[in-house]
């Protein structure tokens, strides 16, 4: 019984360890305990410096900021995961023709500059449709989703096109050998096997382009940039200038870093089965 | 089934009782002549095995049979399909709705369930309601000795288990006839035994089958007609006991002598190139 016990001690011991390594590794953490320090010290001190009141007075206009930039990239993910399914799908065609269109599509879209791409967009398009009488706004924010959607559709269609020819020919024949037909084998025996396999490069994708938003505040986007921009023309002090700047990269980090962490998991998973 | 008076080329080439009959087939890859003319014959609840070295051809001639590969000369008929002529969708899955083909690598669905993999056919194909093919699936699996493995994935299971899964897989669409392509080839040897004897139980029920394999004793002991390939021919056919004892054929007797002579057919290292 005692030797029981203390074998059942020692292993919590361990576990306590590897607990409190999780937490002093996890960013999360380290952010909270640097936070409470900084304000331990500002209660000894009895004041708050101003680059700090002035963030806090700036932090929902920040906030509003990031939250134009999560809409874009959600949206633009939305367009290219459709754009880039179809034409990944497509670039597997019998049809010759069809699929040198789509390899050209793929390739201008991929080797294009993704700044140069949304500055194509906005000056492309009008800023408004005329449609009958009525008047349709085409805002800018929208044409920078068009801008990433399209160089997020060329990459979601190679790696759809990778996924599908990574599927063994085997499953094909075997299939086959069931008397399932074509469109069958493809809904139920490929394509769920191709989503397992896509979800990972798709995630590293949308972390991609999320960054990416913060280009939109160069065609006047009122995005999270926009806003710092402002804030740190307004409040016209060094310091308040490099704090917001830090926060923002605090801001993105924090959106894409459990992106990536639950992308690495996803392929730890995929590795074992 | 009585294998001794079951053979006789001019009743087995008779086409009207035959559930598969090739004639004269010719199959080549590019340069590559992988069948040279193969005449094979299966009647109904027949078991026949093709032996011989390997590349000899020996699953391509499966392939033909379920149309996986289309030969560029010669006749193939099954269950009363010409399946050489086969060219709709349609034709081929109506034929292999009545062909079953287990694979050497098993090639279950490896993101579907032991019971799914089962279910996914007779609902999607055969149009059984899911409790239907459930029901059919439970029976199959206890059949091969995998019940309480219906939650299982195939990556989870060994060797010898997923090769019985896919046995029962092919069986749940009720199949006329099925087709072994060398089942046991990919296994640990300790597992050969545990997929052979579900092999043998189907024979001792009289479905009507093919096996490719490497496993002499086993062809022997369950066939009913044997067929033996070489370099895309067959050499020689008829009755398994005969072939054993005192084959007419020096290439076969060459082959026999190599392979049951050695110490242990199983352990013999073989060619990665498949028959």
């Amino acid at each position: 019984m005692a030797s029981d016990l203390s074998i059942k001690l020692a292993a919590a011991n361990v576990n306590s360890q590897r607990l409190a390594g999780a937490f002093f590794t996890d960013p999360w953490f380290i952010l909270l305990l640097g936070l409470m320090v900084v304000n331990v010290v500002w209660l000894a001190v009895g004041s708050v410096p101003v680059p700090l009141s002035q963030l806090w007075r700036w932090l929902p206009a920040l906030l509003r900021g990031m939250w134009t930039n999560i809409e874009i990239s959600i949206l633009a993910m939305l367009l290219g995961t459709a754009i880039g399914l179809v034409f990944g799908a497509l670039s597997l065609s019998p049809s010759r023709l069809l699929r040198r269109l789509v390899r050209g599509y793929v390739q201008v879209f991929r080797n294009a500059p993704v700044l140069v791409l949304i500055y194509f967009t906005t000056y492309v398009f009008p800023f408004e449709f005329n449609l009958f009488h009525w008047y349709i706004p085409f805002p800018d924010w929208f044409k920078v989703v068009i801008g990433l959607g399209l160089s997020a559709s060329a990459i979601i269609a190679e790696i759809f096109r990778g996924a599908i020819q990574s599927i063994p020919s085997a499953q094909w024949e075997s299939a086959q050998s069931m008397a399932l037909r074509r469109t069958q084998i493809f809904r139920y025996v490929i394509l769920p096997q191709c989503v397992r396999r896509m979800l990972p490069p798709w995630m590293n994708l949308y972390a991609g382009i999320t960054m990416s938003t913060s280009l939109a505040s160069l065609v006047g986007v009122h995005d999270i940039v926009d806003m710092a921009t402002i804030a740190s023309n307004t409040v016209a002090r060094t310091d308040f200038t490099v704090l917001i700047y830090f926060t923002l990269l605090l801001f993105f980090f924090f959106y894409c870093y459990p992106i990536a962490r639950a992308t690495r998991l996803l392929e730890k998973r995929h590795e074992r089965y | 089934m009585n294998a001794t008076e079951s053979f006789s080329p001019t009743v087995l080439r008779s086409p009207q009782r035959a559930l598969v009959q090739l004639n004269n087939v010719h199959l080549s890859f590019k340069e590559n002549e992988v069948l040279k003319g193969i005449d094979v014959s299966v009647r109904q609840g027949q078991s026949v095995s093709i032996i011989g070295p390997s590349g000899s051809g020996k699953s391509t001639i499966l392939r033909t049979i379920t149309g996986l590969l289309r030969p560029q000369r010669g006749e193939i008929q099954v269950c009363g399909f010409p399946v050489h002529t086969l060219k709709s969708e349609k034709e081929f899955v109506e034929l292999r709705k009545r062909v079953g083909f287990v694979f050497q690598q098993y090639n279950l669905f490896p993101h579907l369930s032991v019971l799914e993999n089962l279910m996914i056919s007779p609902v999607k194909v055969l149009g059984l309601s899911r409790q239907e093919a459930k029901e059919r699936a439970f029976e199959l699996l206890r059949n091969v000795h995998m019940e309480h493995k219906e939650t299982a994935y195939p990556g989870e299971l060994s060797g010898g288990q997923q090769q019985r899964v896919a046995i029962a897989r092919a069986l749940a669409m009720r199949p006329e006839l099925i087709l072994f392509d060398e089942v046991t080839s990919a296994l640990d040897p300790e597992m050969v035994g545990e997929v052979l004897n579900v092999i043998r139980d189907l024979v001792r029920d009289g479905i009507t089958c093919v096996l490719v394999t490497h496993e002499m004793r086993f062809a022997e002991e369950v066939s009913d007609v044997l067929y033996f390939t070489e370099a895309g021919h067959i050499v020689e056919s008829g009755d398994p006991e005969r072939i054993f004892r005192q084959p007419r054929n020096e290439r076969t007797r060459v082959f026999l002598r190599r392979a049951l002579g050695e110490a242990a057919p199983l352990a013999a290292p073989r060619s990665v190139q498949l028959g």
